[in-house]
């Protein structure tokens, strides 16, 4: 009974004091849609200040403030789209995690299928090359006997 | 061509080597500002020092306005607050304040001992014109010139060399554009 006891009381507190560090705010959504898009919209988009984390995870007050501005615009019905726009506006495309394709990004984009496709063309080119270095190489007449003689005295 | 072809490692490798130690000398965190060229947005907010009267963006008078992003949290502000004393004695440009996610005791304490340069400071607890004038920290200067375009963002505290170098051309070329009337 005691041993339950305990271990009720350790399950007690390890759910009590949880320690959660990405930052919590309690928004109320109108329904589960907007909180889906508000939570895929704040893993998209990257917090200025903290430049290697997601609006989701930054502590940062610019990326509380910017999490507000995305929960106001998804209440507000606004297009997933618009929303991106908005930050595009002011913080340039720095802000997209998935940036928009254009001539800036085309490096970014198709970089690795050319890479690709340069090593599917390098390996062709090897396998074809292939037969020829394996030609047999005929030994001549003198290193034949060369050869007989060494086994033959085995 | 063969040995041509065994030399091909070595050209990527230093073709790749120049790429990176280019690499080192860049400064991540230098991030152009998308609100370059664009007008002032419109906003609506109290002066730190009276909670009852309300400026908009049609205050913010002047020829040039400098429009200095500041908080009392923040030291890099510290840092720059005596040069930007200095810069408020001139009369070439206007300089305003927008005092961020503070407390407003707080930056009426700053203001009242340190001095203020500022015109007026705009108090935007809330972060709605930071965020909509693409501010990520503080501090950060705004140039806006006499069309009420947004020329400049420069990130980071402002100091006599800073001026020289970012500031001081961009506000004669503003100037002289004024002087022609465009």
């Amino acid at each position: 009974m005691l041993f339950i006891r305990v271990c009720l009381l350790t399950l007690a507190s390890l759910t009590m004091f949880n320690v959660n560090a990405s930052p919590v705010e309690t928004y109320v959504f109108k329904d589960d849609v907007s909180q889906k898009r508000y939570q895929s919209l704040v893993k998209e988009l990257r917090c200025p200040k903290c430049q290697n984390q997601n609006l989701a995870d930054s502590n940062s007050q610019i990326a509380v403030d910017l999490r507000q501005e995305v929960y106001e615009m998804v209440e507000l019905g606004k297009a997933d789209s618009e929303i991106v726009n908005f930050m595009v506006e002011r913080y340039g495309e720095f802000v997209l995690y998935r940036p928009k394709v254009s001539s800036l990004t085309y490096v970014l984009w198709f970089g690795p299928v050319v890479f690709l496709l340069i090593g599917v063309v390098i390996v062709i080119v090897m396998l074809r090359r292939k037969p020829k270095a394996q030609e047999k190489q005929e030994l001549s007449t003198e290193q034949q006997d060369k050869l007989n003689q060494i086994l033959k005295d085995k | 061509m063969s040995k041509l072809i065994r030399f091909l490692p070595l050209v990527l490798f230093i073709a790749l080597g120049v790429v990176l130690y280019r690499g080192l000398f860049l400064n991540p965190q230098a991030m152009p500002s998308a609100m370059i060229g664009k007008k002032l947005p419109a906003f609506s907010l109290t002066p730190v020092k009276d909670a009852n009267v309300t400026f908009t963006e049609k205050d913010l008078k002047g020829d040039i306005v400098l429009l200095n992003v500041w908080g009392t949290w923040c030291p890099s502000c510290r840092f720059e607050h005596p040069y930007l004393l200095d810069l408020a004695k001139s009369n070439r440009f206007s300089l305003y304040g927008l005092n961020y996610d503070d407390e407003r005791e707080l930056a009426q304490e700053w203001l009242d001992k340190l001095g203020d340069p500022y015109v007026f400071s705009a108090f935007d607890d809330t972060g709605k014109l930071t965020v909509n004038l693409g501010v990520f920290a503080a501090p950060e200067t705004f140039v806006i010139d006499h069309n009420g375009i947004i020329r400049k963002r420069y990130a980071g505290p402002i100091d006599a060399r800073i001026w020289q170098k970012e500031f001081e051309p961009l506000i004669a070329t503003i100037e002289a554009e004024k002087r022609k009337g465009t």
